[in-house]
Parts: structure tokens; sequence; C-alpha cells
């Protein structure tokens, strides 16, 4: 009984740890390529040990790209991405949870209406209605900008149906409660709904940050110039050449840094994300 | 300090069910008024409707000599306790009291001033800085408690506040309402389904029953003459027993009085005693003892009468056709399948109309 009960778990880590290094290996070969000579990769002859060009790869891939394809700094593909990423993420949290309030709270004409058309535009993803969202993009002049990047991205209707089930799980005397105390709708939803929202809206923002983060198709289309180029992009067109030796360590580098920003949020965040969407304290 | 006053107030909802059909109540300063009745019947709907978180489709809300009908809860001067407290999670014990107060503009160590003094008087003061998940049943109740007395309103108004806590604390936080209220001196509408809170709580106690009031009053009074069956069955504990007068049995022994008429009969179970006699124009039944149930002081006898009968319409603790229950003080009682007489005396009889709906003086 114990010896099976060890050998149990001698099989249950090997799995583990086989699952750990299918997962960790293309990192850490990402990781290990960075710090090589783009020669030594090219040849096929890369070592799995760190080589000697760490920090001068790191210091070309941010400050100076590569010198062919892309000819952009990736520091500022980063900063694309990233103000892209947070735009979406605060955008459709702050979108959604007013237009959740309105739907729980306010009767109004057409308010189921209103919330099927919200839920209708969850089964028409981007990709579907990319055409006349690229046409109204073009029309407004937002082509190559920060709103055209995030503005189509923010309208949304999964955040908005978490808060309204949330909403629905707050009890009516909160609000009784409220207007016996004198607080409006606005002092409501200031004082008492965005606070017990906090989990929530931390689970949505690492969700919507990463889903942000990783846009592709999108910003392919709607992105000309070099300097509004995401990272996304960015790694794509280095991979490609026509003439020349792709390089890879800046290649690896980018797509090291690439993972930096998600990784960072779900590390801060974790405790808050799994607060939101295990609790149901109230 | 103010008066309540309802004049016809109705309530019917868009679909056309009539929630509230017609109340009139008139609660005077500083009085402690309970609604009570079995659930749907309409006593929160009403105190909704004095709080003014329901509409009012008909008649008028008077506090304190304004007809508040169309006025916004926070404007009417009114402050409430919600069954589950409805205390902010996320704000402390003494934000939760002071919430309303900064809604109002005051000055902030005025506002110190009354959250303490509050605090000091529920005995809360330990606990200012804690949130409501970190309290009993018990103290968040007093924070509810708080919040409302912080408001210094002209009325309270409490929607059924004890029935979350355990029995014995009920009973604590009853006493200490009461004790509260009167110190306080301000004009009180509470509601519950509890009777015995009922009784011991009110001044006035109005009995309700689908939308309508059955009787308002004085809760002894009430008790001694209720004036229709509902409310005999639904006050005191164990109900009333009722039977029908049609069996010659009781027919004949209660003739030579207004009692002919009669429909229904009513004795208090604490009202009989087990005696071989009859006393004067009173009322006597053979029974079997069907059980016996033993608190200590008292013993309560389950009887069954010999003569099946149609029961009488009474719905909240309505007994089984026939069954009478007899009070008797100790805990010495006969054996059960033992026959006995048990009778009452003549002032101890209730009669009503023929419909439960109409007291008949005897």
């Amino acid at each position: 009984m114990v010896e099976e009960e060890g050998f149990r778990r001698y099989i249950a880590h090997i799995i583990l740890w086989i699952g750990i290094a299918i997962v960790a290996f293309p990192v850490y070969l990402a990781i290990i390529a960075s710090s090589q000579d783009n020669a030594v990769i090219a040849n096929g002859q890369m070592s799995l040990l760190p080589g000697g060009h760490f920090f001068e790869t790191y210091y070309q891939t941010i400050f100076v790209g590569t010198s062919g394809s892309t000819r952009e700094p990736v520091g500022n593909m980063m900063l694309n991405s990233l103000v892209m990423a947070l735009l979406i993420a605060i955008g459709k949290i702050a979108i959604s949870i007013i237009s959740a309030y309105a739907i729980v709270y306010f009767r109004f004409p057409f308010r189921m209406a209103i919330f099927w058309l919200i839920f209708i535009t969850l089964m028409l993803p981007v990709e579907v209605r990319i055409y006349p969202t690229y046409k109204i993009v073009a029309d407004l002049h937002m082509l190559d900008s920060y709103a055209g990047l995030s503005l189509p991205l923010i309208a949304s209707a999964t955040a908005t149906l978490l808060f309204r089930q949330f909403f629905m799980t707050v009890p009516d005397e909160l609000l009784e409660a409220s207007r016996i105390d004198g607080a409006g709708p606005f002092r409501f939803f200031w004082d008492t709904l965005l606070p017990l929202s906090r989990t929530n809206m931390a689970a949505l923002f690492v969700i919507l940050f990463i889903l942000g983060w990783n846009q592709y198709l999108w910003p392919l289309l709607i992105t000309t110039r070099d300097d509004m180029q995401t990272i996304q992009i960015g790694i794509r067109k280095m991979i490609t050449t026509t003439d020349a030796l792709t390089e890879w360590p800046i290649v690896m580098a980018t797509a090291v840094l690439a993972m930096l920003p998600p990784v960072f949020v779900v590390v801060v965040m974790q405790k808050l994300f799994v607060r939101g969407l295990v609790e149901t304290e109230k | 300090m103010a008066n309540v006053t309802l004049r016809n107030v109705r309530k019917t909802y868009p679909g056309g069910f009539e929630a509230i059909k017609g109340v009139d109540v008139d609660v005077g300063d500083g009085q402690f008024c309970v609604l009570v009745g079995p659930s749907g019947c309409g006593k929160s709907t009403l105190l909704r409707m004095v709080a003014g978180l329901e509409t009012v489709t008909g008649g008028e809300i008077d506090i304190g000599g304004r007809v508040v009908n169309g006025i916004e809860p926070a404007d009417r001067d009114i402050a409430m306790v919600f069954q589950n407290y409805a205390l902010y999670p996320h704000m402390s014990v003494y934000n939760n009291m002071a919430y309303g107060l900064r809604n109002r503009g005051m000055a902030e160590a005025e506002i110190k001033t009354r959250v303490e003094e509050a605090a000091r008087v529920l005995e809360l003061s330990a606990m200012l800085d804690r949130k409501p998940r970190q309290l009993s049943g018990g103290q968040r109740q007093r924070v509810a408690m708080g919040r409302a007395i912080v408001r210094q309103p002209k009325v309270f108004l409490f929607d059924e506040p004890l029935s979350n806590l355990d029995a014995k604390l009920r009973i604590a936080m009853r006493v200490e309402i009461r004790r509260l209220q009167r110190r306080l001196n301000t004009t009180s509408i509470y509601v519950t389904h509890d009777q015995l809170e009922a009784m011991t709580l009110a001044d006035i106690l109005v009995v309700m029953n689908g939308g309508q009031v059955e009787q308002v009053g004085n809760p002894l009074a009430i008790y001694e003459k209720p004036a229709t069956t509902f409310v005999a069955s639904f006050i005191g504990a164990p109900p009333m027993n009722l039977m029908s007068t049609r069996p010659e049995e009781i027919r004949s022994q209660l003739a030579g009085s207004a009692a002919a008429d009669a429909g229904v009969l009513g004795i208090r179970p604490e009202d009989f005693v087990i005696t071989d006699q009859t006393p004067d124009g009173g009322v006597a039944l053979p029974l079997t003892v069907e059980a016996i149930e033993r608190v200590g002081a008292e013993t309560f006898v389950y009887g069954s009468r010999e003569q099946e009968e149609k029961h009488v319409a009474a719905t909240p603790g309505e007994l089984p056709p026939g069954e009478i229950i007899v009070r008797i003080p100790g805990t010495e009682a006969p054996a059960i399948g033992a026959r006995i007489r048990v009778a009452a005396r003549p002032a101890k009889l209730h009669l009503f109309s023929g419909d439960g709906r109409k007291r008949l003086e005897a």
C-alpha cells in the first residue's frame, strides 16, 4: 500500500515535470537564443547554454531594433502595445461597468432591447465585422493612431454581461439603504457598487490586458507607420526578411520582452484575480 | 417627533394584483406600532410604502403632518432597519453609520459625536473600525440600528429585523429595541410575522391578512377580544380553539343568548379547566387525550372530540377538525387515551359569525 502510494506519487511527479518541460523549454530556448551570436544560430550550431551576447542583444533590441526588416526599436513597439492594451482594458471596464449599471438599475424604454443588442454583439467578434469596422475607423481618420488601435476593441459585450451578473447578485436592500441614506444614483454607483466590484474589475483587467496585448489582426490592418507598430506585429515582420539573414537573437529577445508585461500583470494581480473569479462575498 | 397616518392606502401592481386593499392606521407620536400577519399579507409592502421604496397607488401617507406620497425616501426623515441589515460590506462600522450623515453634508465633528454616542449606547465602541463581515449577527443588527439612530429621524421603520438571529439573541434584542425606542421616544413601525414579538413590542398592534387590516388596537385588547376568527387563531400560541356551533352538543349549551346566532365558537387553550362540573352558562366538552406536551411550567393536552365535525376556516396555526388544545399549569396531566371533560366559563367564550368575519358579543 505504502509503496504503491509512493510509486503513484512518483508517476504523478514525472508527468508534471514533463508538462513543465514542454511549456518551459521554448521559453528557455528563446532566452538562450537571444544571448547567442546570430552566425552561430544561422549555422544551426546553437548551444543550449547561454552565450555571451546577452546585454548587447537586449540593448540593441530595445533601443535600436533590427538593422533591416523593421527599423524600429522594440522599446517603442512595447510602448505602443502597452498603450493599446491599457486603453482596451481600462476602456472596456469603464464602458461596460457603466452600461451594466444602466441595464440593471434603471427602468428606461427599450431596456431589454438594448440589453439584447449588446448581447448579440457577442456573436460578432472583430474578425467577422472587420471590413465595416476598418471602413469606419478609416473614415474617422483614426488609422495609425492609438484611438484606432483601441476604440473598436473597447466595445464589447462580455464585460458588460459579467458586470450585469455581478450587479444582480448585489442585494436590493443595499440600494434601498443607500436611497434612505440620501445617496443618489451617482453616489450609489461610486460609493457602493464600485468598491464592491473591485475584485471583478481586477480579474477583468488581467484578462483584458492580455487580450489587448496579444492583438494581432487588428493592429496589422490599421497600422502602416513603423512608429505605430505593436510588438506582436514587430516580431512577425522581423522574421520575414527577403535578402538578408533573419536576426534571430533580436527576434528571440523581442519574444522574451513581449512575454514580460503579461507575466508582470498576472503576478502582481494574481491574488485579486483569483478572488475575483472565485469569491461571492457579500 | 411625528404622527404617522395612513389614509385608505392602496397598492395595486401593474399586473392588477392588489397587494394592499385600503389601509387606515393612525400611529401617535412616539408610539410603537407593529404590523403582524402571515407571509404575503402585505405588511412588508406597506412598510416599504411608508419608507418610499414602493409607490403608493391610492390614498395618502402622512408623516408629521406632511403627505409624503411623492417624496424620495431620503427626504421623508425616516430610517429603516432591514431584515438582512443591508450594511455596506466595504465600509467600516463607523462609516456605515456616518454615510447617511455625510450625504446630508453634516460637519465631520457633529457626525463623530453622533456616531460615538450611538456606538456607546449600542456597545459598539470597540468595533468602529471593523468591517461588517468581521461581526456576529447580533453585532451587525446593532450596527443597522446605529445607522438608524444617528440620523435622529422622525420615524423608525423595522422590517423583520430579528428574524435572522437565533432564538436567544432575538429575545435579548427585542427587549433592547423596545428600551431604546422608549428612551428616544421616536415613532416606530415594526413588521414581523412572529406574534410573540408583536404582542411584546407593540403599543398599537395591526393584524393584517390578505392586504387588509383585520384589527387594530392595544395588543392585550386584541388578545382578549379578537375581532375575527383569523385574529383569534393568529394571535396567541397555541392558537385559539375554534369550533362550529352546529353540532347539537354545543348548540344546546349556548342557547339563550346572542350565542344562538353564532356560527363559530372560540375558546383559548388556557381558558379550559379539566373538571366534571359545567359552569353556569359555560361550555363543557368531553375529550379523548391524544397527545401531551410538557414544556415545564405548563402542559399542553391535545384531545379529540368524539363528534367529527366540519372544521372552521382559519388559516394560520389551524387545528385539524375536532382537535382541541388545553393548556394546564404544571406537569400533572391525564394519561394518553384517557377520557376527560373540559369546561370554560361564559366570560371566556368568543363567538363569531358563521363566516368568521365578525365578533358577536354575548
